[in-house]
This record gives structure tokens, C-alpha cells and sequence, in this order.
């Protein structure tokens, strides 16, 4: 097996200015993390907001460069501090973000959207173009007639559509997908991740699933890695870490996820009704 | 008695295309010191019945009940000022975005400080000495100094309980939570959740809770309306809803549960009422 992504130590500082009255300070986002997916595998990164998430997504989709630390793509080590990634990197490596109101231009049509990739990246000619956003669109599950549409005719859970779709024009090998069901809807979380499970199916597709939800983890995941602080505490194949969580983040991180299972609803139920009991009583 | 009482309560908008209807016929009723949560998708009208019951909707939102009671008094025809009297001490509200609902303008501090000297009238001392104590109630470390802080200077969980402490400065009888803890992280979500219910426990406030997520409902709710579309599908105890769902709406969101999911595919809420169709 190949691994499509492997980082080593990687990592990350941000440096917070001084002004008038504070000084100059550096935050580690990152200290020093090692991971390493394969290809067709999903890793999911797991955290709470502050823990640096989202910082190792923006690391390993080439948005930001990290302080120090190695960033393989296809084997080959990508340093984009020294030299900017070109085409042919960018489309190798796509994200899709958290929030779909925030990530489409809402002056920008459906159809612009798929096909600015291929315009920036690639010389294909424009009837051609127009011919992979329209298919694009239909893997997706969208309808052709959506191309002349503007981002603000969408629900919520079709823009996180279009966002995969645009991520996905450059036939990438790996997708960095950061929190991308957190802002919709159950029923409708459910049709975006049976989307990301059929596609990966379809182009063998890699993903980095960055998320704080332990039950959508547990679904689409096949590594997990628990991040807090900015360290990667536990680390993983997804049964051996739901079985047997070791470290006190994760624990607590499985303590605070609801549990929705008929035994624990009846057992808060009688809880309740005693406690409700014993304050009449007094 | 029921606390709170709404008996066929519709909604509708004056759009430009016309009348949207976004809630339809919807029956609600709270008791004391009970907890309803009520589940449903976007755009299923659970925020727009609470809203309507706190007179929060826009000019062009049309509500017609045959009955909206809160406590025996009808609360359809409210003057302005009746309402300031009942909204906001009697009644009270907390929404999903903990940062946006605060002024970002004033301290955290100066703005529950209003809410206690324009509702309650209290004098400024005692305003902030109540103050105080709403902070250590609703468990926001260092409660002096965080009186003093800005929004932008407090984490998303903190704000809600800001706001939580805002709600339940005047002992309400019945809080509205709007998807309280949607913008929140699962370990902050479980915090402010438990607080709700611990003060739900302590005040005896009736609390209803809007919430799309199944998760929420199973670890705080007592009864349960599920609503989609403007319509109510199902209520029942919260036992009885997750044991055996009645509705096939019900059963189809909580098989969207992750958790709940059997081999490769979660099913979607469409799936669901494909196979009602074909059977």
C-alpha cells in the first residue's frame, strides 16, 4: 500500500504581534505531529475548537505552510515554504470547508464555480469544461438545470454539494474535508456523507475528515487521530480506538458524546423521576 | 394545568410569491417544571411557533391560534406593554449564536446588569451583586473579572452561559433554548447541557427545546414533539418515542443517527419515505 499523505513532526507556529501595549508572542499550534494515510483509507482528526484541527488540515491542503516538519504527497515531499505548488500539486490535493454559506462566492454561478478550477489549472478548452461541470454536477446529486444558479437559490446541505463538486474538478487523489457536515442537518448529514462514501468508492478518493463528532467519526473513519492542545494523544485504527480509548481527552471526549440507546434514556428517565420525587418530598 | 397552552397555531409569511405557510395547525403544551423538546430539520417551522408564542416575528408573518394561553391568560392579543411584561421575566429566551446575541459594543457585564435594572428595577449595586451571582450559578470561572470582559474576549460556551445567566436573572417560569448548543463543541455542548438541566431542576422552569439533533433530546427531554414541514408527525415521552416510534418520519430520523447505522450506508429521510411509498 502507498501512502498518499504522511507528515512527520510537523510543526506549527503562529506568530501574534505586539502592539502598544503586548509584546510579541508565538503560539504552537502543532507540536510535532506524525501521521500517515493510505490510499482509498479516510483518517479522521478529532478535537475540540483550539486544539489545532484545523490547522494540520490547512497544513496538508498546501494552504499554509508549516514552521518546520516533513509533508509528503504521493511520496513525494512538498515544501511549499520554498516554492509555491504548482498545477499539478493543487490538483492533487482539494478542500472542502466547514461552513457552505462562507465558501461560495455568492456573486459567482454554480457553473463558474465547478469550472474556475479547470481554468486556473489546466488549459482544458471551454466546451469541454463546461462538459465535466455539468457531469460533476450530476455525481453529486444535482440537477443540470442548477448551472445558471447562484449560490443563494441552495439549501444548506446542496452547497456543501457543490463545495465537494468544486473539489473534486481536478480529479484530486486526496480531499481535505475540514468539519464538512457540522453546520447541516441530520437527515440531511446523512445525504452528504453517503455522497463522500460513494465517491470515495467511485475515484478511490483519500480523505483527511477533520470533525469533533464522535458518531459521524466512527462511521465514515478507517484511522482516528485525537488531537488536544496541539498534540496528537491518541492515535489509531477506528475499533481499537472506540474500544479501548486510553488517553483522559479521548475518554472524556466519549463521556460527552450523547448516548441515544433505549437502556441510557430509561435510566435518566428513572433518575429524574427520582430526583423529582425526593423534592416534592422535602 | 398546563403552563403554556397552543391550540392550532398556523403561521403564514407574505412572501412575493405568495402565502408560505410555515407552521400548520401545531398543537403545543408545556407543564410546569416539565421538559419538551421539540425536533425538527430546517425549515420545519420548530423556530418560527416559539417565535410566533414570543412575538418575535416580522410584520409580514400572519399567526392565527384558537388558543394561546400562558398560565390561563391569553397572550394572542398582547398590547406592547403587557407583553414587555410577561417576555423577558415570566418567559424568556436564549438562541443558537451565544456571540451574536451579545452586544459586542458592552461588556458581558453591563449587559445582564441592564437586563436586572430594566426588568426587574433593581438599583445599580444590587443589579451587580445579582449579577454576580447569576455568574457563579451558571459556572463561569472568575465571575468578577469576566463581568468586565467583551464578548470577543470569551469562548462561544462562555457566552452561552451569559446568556443562559440573562434568561434566568428573573426566575422564569418557562425557558425557550433555540438550538442552544448547535454552534457548540460536543464536550462544551455536554457542560452547558447538564447546567441547563441542573437549573431547569433548581428554578422548576419549564424548559422547551428546539434541537435537530436526536442526541440532545435523548439525554435532557421529558416529552417530545416531532414536527416537519409546518406539521406536527409525533408526540410522545421520550422513552416511548426512541422504544417505539409511531411515525415514519420519527423512525427515519433516528435511523440518520451515525450511530444507529447498519452496514455501509446511513439511511437518508427520503430513502425512508420511498420505502413508506412502495410498501
Amino acid at each position: 500500500m502507498t501512502a498518499v499523505v504522511e507528515g512527520k513532526a510537523i510543526i506549527q507556529d503562529y506568530r501574534i504581534p505586539g502592539g502598544m501595549f503586548a509584546r510579541a508572542r508565538t503560539v504552537r499550534a502543532l507540536k510535532g505531529v506524525d501521521f500517515k494515510v493510505e490510499k482509498g483509507k479516510t483518517l479522521a482528526i478529532v478535537g475540540e475548537s483550539g486544539s489545532g484541527k484545523s490547522t494540520l488540515a490547512r497544513v496538508i491542503a498546501l494552504i499554509d505552510a508549516p514552521t518546520s516538519g516533513e509533508l509528503r504527497i504521493e511520496g513525494k515531499p512538498v515544501d511549499i515554504r520554498t516554492r509555491r505548488p504548482g498545477p499539478e500539486m493543487r490538483s492533487k490535493v482539494q478542500m472542502v470547508f466547514q461552513n457552505p454559506y462562507g465558501s461560495l462566492n455568492p456573486r459567482q454561478k454554480i457553473g463558474d464555480v465547478l469550472m474556475e478550477p479547470l481554468v486556473i489549472n489546466t488549459d482544458i478548452p471551454a466546451p469541454e469544461r463546461r462538459a465535466r461541470a455539468e457531469a460533476m454536477l450530476a455525481k453529486v446529486g444535482l440537477q443540470p438545470e442548477h448551472f445558471n444558479r447562484y449560490p443563494h437559490m441552495f439549501s444548506g446541505g446542496q452547497r456543501q454539494r457543490i463545495a465537494i463538486a468544486r473539489a473534486l474538478m481536478l480529479n484530486p487523489s486526496l480531499l481535505v474535508l475540514d468539519e464538512p457536515v457540522s453546520a447541516l442537518d441530520l437527515s440531511v448529514q446523512a445525504q452528504v456523507l453517503n455522497l463522500l462514501a460513494d465517491l470515495q468508492d467511485e475515484f478511490g478518493l483519500t480523505y483527511v475528515f477533520v470533525s469533533h463528532d464522535l458518531s459521524v467519526v466512527r462511521y465514515i473513519a478507517d484511522e482516528v487521530m485525537v488531537i488536544s492542545k496541539g498534540e496528537a494523544v491518541e492515535q489509531g485504527p477506528r475499533e481499537a480506538v472506540f474500544a479501548n480509548p486510553t488517553h483522559p481527552y479521548t475518554r472524556q471526549l466519549f463521556a460527552a458524546t450523547p448516548v441515544t440507546t433505549v437502556a441510557s434514556i430509561r435510566a435518566r428517565v428513572a433518575q429524574r423521576s427520582m430526583s423529582r420525587a425526593a423534592r416534592l418530598a422535602t | 394545568m398546563a403552563l403554556l397552552n397552543i391550540r392550532n397555531l398556523t403561521v403564514k409569511f407574505a412572501t412575493a410569491t405568495g402565502s408560505f405557510t410555515a407552521v400548520d395547525g401545531i398543537d403545543v403544551t408545556v407543564d410546569k417544571g416539565e421538559v419538551l423538546a421539540i425536533v425538527g430539520e430546517s425549515g420545519s417551522g420548530k423556530s418560527v411557533s416559539m417565535l410566533a408564542v414570543m412575538g418575535l416575528l416580522p410584520d409580514t408573518a400572519t399567526i392565527t391560534a384558537d388558543e394561546m394561553t400562558y398560565d390561563g391568560q391569553d397572550i394572542s392579543n398582547l398590547t406592547a406593554a403587557q407583553r414587555r411584561k410577561l417576555i423577558g421575566r415570566e418567559i424568556t429566551m436564549i438562541f443558537q449564536e451565544p456571540v451574536a446575541s451579545l452586544n459586542p459594543s458592552f461588556t458581558t457585564g453591563f449587559q445582564i446588569e441592564e437586563v436586572l435594572r430594566l426588568n426587574l428595577g433593581m438599583s445599580r449595586r444590587a443589579a451587580h451583586a445579582r449579577a454576580l451571582e447569576l455568574y457563579q450559578a451558571v459556572g463561569i470561572p472568575e465571575p468578577e473579572e469576566k463581568l468586565k470582559a467583551y464578548p470577543h474576549q470569551m469562548s462561544g460556551g462562555q457566552c452561552q452561559r451569559v446568556m443562559i445567566a440573562m434568561a434566568i436573572a428573573s426566575n422564569p417560569r418557562l425557558l425557550i433554548a433555540d438550538e442552544p448548543t448547535t454552534a457548540l463543541d460536543v464536550t462544551i455542548q455536554k457542560q452547558i447541557l447538564d447546567l441547563l438541566m441542573k437549573l431547569q431542576e433548581d428554578y422548576g422552569m419549564a424548559l422547551i427545546l428546539i434541537t435537530h439533533d436526536m442526541g440532545v433530546v435523548a439525554e435532557t427531554a421529558d416529552r417530545v414533539v416531532v414536527q416537519y414541514k409546518g406539521k406536527k408527525m409525533e408526540e410522545a415521552d421520550v422513552l416511548s418515542l426512541f422504544e417505539n416510534p409511531q411515525n415514519p418520519y420519527t423512525r427515519a430520523l433516528l435511523s440518520a443517527l451515525p450511530e444507529n447505522a447498519t452496514g455501509d450506508r446511513l439511511p437518508t429521510v427520503s430513502d425512508f419515505f420511498q420505502q413508506e411509498a412502495a410498501r
